[in-house]
């Protein structure tokens, strides 16, 4: 039976990563990281996990680390923020070429600088072209059912493939919230153990990660770029399953009040659930305005995309996160290209808030929805002084 | 056996691009690649073994008298072998 609980997210999330029995877990423990890592160290501390904690010198180790495991067939953890992904990066497009499916937790922090160890979308967007899976949660919840989700989606026969879980950094991770924690048995009955395409042992050779050259390299990268394309279908059904077993939907693109509303906005994270109160207020006062909530970051959902704008006037794209010098907002600039060819599109104004830990409140979502459609430009820093 | 370099198509790569047979660097001939080419002088040479433990390639094989050559579809060139033989048995040629 799930138990309600009310404990700090990041605990809450260790929680359940140990319900999915790792074999490994490596995690290089200061900061940036969360009490995601040192939660699960004591968890394996207390015998309560039989996993490999292995305590690396760096989060460059803690993915190399988590790359041989899972290449032996291991099922491998790892959670990291921030600086501590960047330092990452090199191995990040390796695991997810090798097809390796290991599963991280991202606490969502700013990279520096100015130095800044706050809540915002910067880390995750610099990853977002390496062939990763990722989710994003709105709330502790969420972050608790993507992570034994996770495991299921990333060793999928059809998918093997790497995913990451993100959820805001404090605002999330830092949070103490109800929720309900499912037991061991109902997560044994939902998550099988790992069957993995191919798993290195001297009695059966196999090379992992040779080299690529270029006659080989486009073949290998529409492969990949296939790969995670159909893994929206595992995607989706693993959703239909957790639904089935824990009551709980999931979908790519949630929508919260749509029906009828002339401006939605979209939000990637914590701050779906602040804009929902924004949404209830303006409502209440007449006001037609709905929400989308953007679960599913990779692949992305170009086809609910475009049908959760239909017939909307005026779409507020948010942005945790800035493309210095590019289009503004990562997520803005997907959900562009998404709508480009429809013949009938919104209006797409794209505010970048929130950065770098600033508290974004319901009275600045209730002012962007009254300010839509005075956007100029194509992005705009929302609350910038000056 | 017939064996195929690398997949004609995308849909014939395997998952992460494994390789499932052993031993097959063998089929990959580097010495396409050779601009100068490894000439060995064995007057001059004193049997020390180091350019068969230097090579990369591991492509220095040892004949019967105990005098060394490169095997040339594997030499790719890089000339690591004369530059350490200390006692200058190798000389680097441009390839014709
Ligand atoms: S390194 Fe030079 S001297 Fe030594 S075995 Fe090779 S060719 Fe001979
Ligand atoms: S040139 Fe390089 S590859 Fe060729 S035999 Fe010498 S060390 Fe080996």
């Amino acid at each position: 039976m799930s138990k309600r609980i009310g404990m700090e997210i990041a605990l809450a999330t260790a929680e359940a990563v140990a319900l999915c029995r790792p074999d490994v877990i490596a995690a290089y423990p200061i900061t940036p990281n969360t009490h995601i890592p040192e939660h699960l160290s004591d968890i394996v501390a207390e015998g309560r996990l039989d996993a490999e904690f292995i305590c690396v010198e760096s989060e460059h180790s803690a993915m190399s680390a988590c790359a041989g495991a899972s290449g032996t067939g291991a099922r491998a953890f790892t959670a990291t923020s921030s600086q501590g992904l960047l330092y990452m990066y090199e191995v990040l497009g390796i695991v997810s070429s090798m097809r390796l499916p290991v599963v991280m937790a991202i606490g969502n922090r700013a990279i520096s600088g100015p130095i800044n160890i706050w809540n915002d979308h910067s880390d995750i967007m610099t990853m977002r072209d390496l062939g990763w899976l990722s989710l994003f949660a709105a709330n502790g919840q969420e972050a608790v059912d993507m992570m034994i989700q996770s495991f299921k989606i990333a060793e999928d026969a059809a998918v093997q493939l790497p995913i990451n879980v993100n959820l805001d950094g404090f605002q999330l991770t830092h949070m103490v919230e109800a929720l309900f924690l499912p037991d061991e048995k109902e997560v044994d009955r939902f998550l099988p153990r790992r069957k993995p395409y191919a798993a290195l042992h001297p009695d059966h050779p196999v090379t992992m990660g040779a080299l690529g050259m270029p006659d080989i390299f486009t073949e290998a990268t529409k492969a990949r770029d296939q790969a995670l394309v159909d893994s929206r279908t595992v995607i989706l059904k693993v959703w239909k399953e957790w639904e089935k077993q824990f009551g709980r939907r999931y979908e790519p693109i949630e929508a919260y009040k749509t029906k009828g509303a002339d401006v939605v906005m979209l939000t990637m994270g914590s701050m779906g659930e602040t804009a929902e109160i924004a949404v209830d207020e303006l409502r209440r006062d007449g006001v037609p305005v709905g929400l989308l909530k953007l679960k599913l970051w990779r692949p992305f959902p170009f086809e609910e995309m475009k049908k959760a704008v239909r017939g909307v006037k005026t779409l507020i794209v948010t942005d945790r996160c800035c493309s210095l010098g590019g289009p503004g907002g990562p997520l803005a600039a997907e959900v562009r290209s998404a709508l480009y060819a429809e013949a009938a599109r919104p209006a797409i104004e794209n505010a970048l808030i929130g950065l770098g830990g600033r508290d974004v409140t319901v009275d600045d979502f209730k002012q962007m929805f009254r300010q839509a459609g005075k956007s100029k430009g194509i992005y705009e820093f929302y609350g910038v002084r000056g | 056996m017939a064996q195929k370099k690398w997949p004609e198509t995308w849909q014939e790569v395997t998952p992460g691009c494994m390789i499932f047979e052993g031993g097959n660097s063998r089929e990959y001939h580097t010495g396409s690649w050779r601009a100068q080419r490894p000439v060995w002088d064995n007057a001059k040479c004193i049997k020390c073994g180091i350019c068969y433990i230097f090579c990369p390639e591991a492509c220095v094989k040892e004949d019967a008298q105990g005098y060394f050559a490169a095997d040339l579809d594997y030499c790719k060139g890089c000339g690591i072998c004369a530059h350490e033989c200390w006692p200058g048995a190798i000389t680097m040629v441009e390839e014709g």
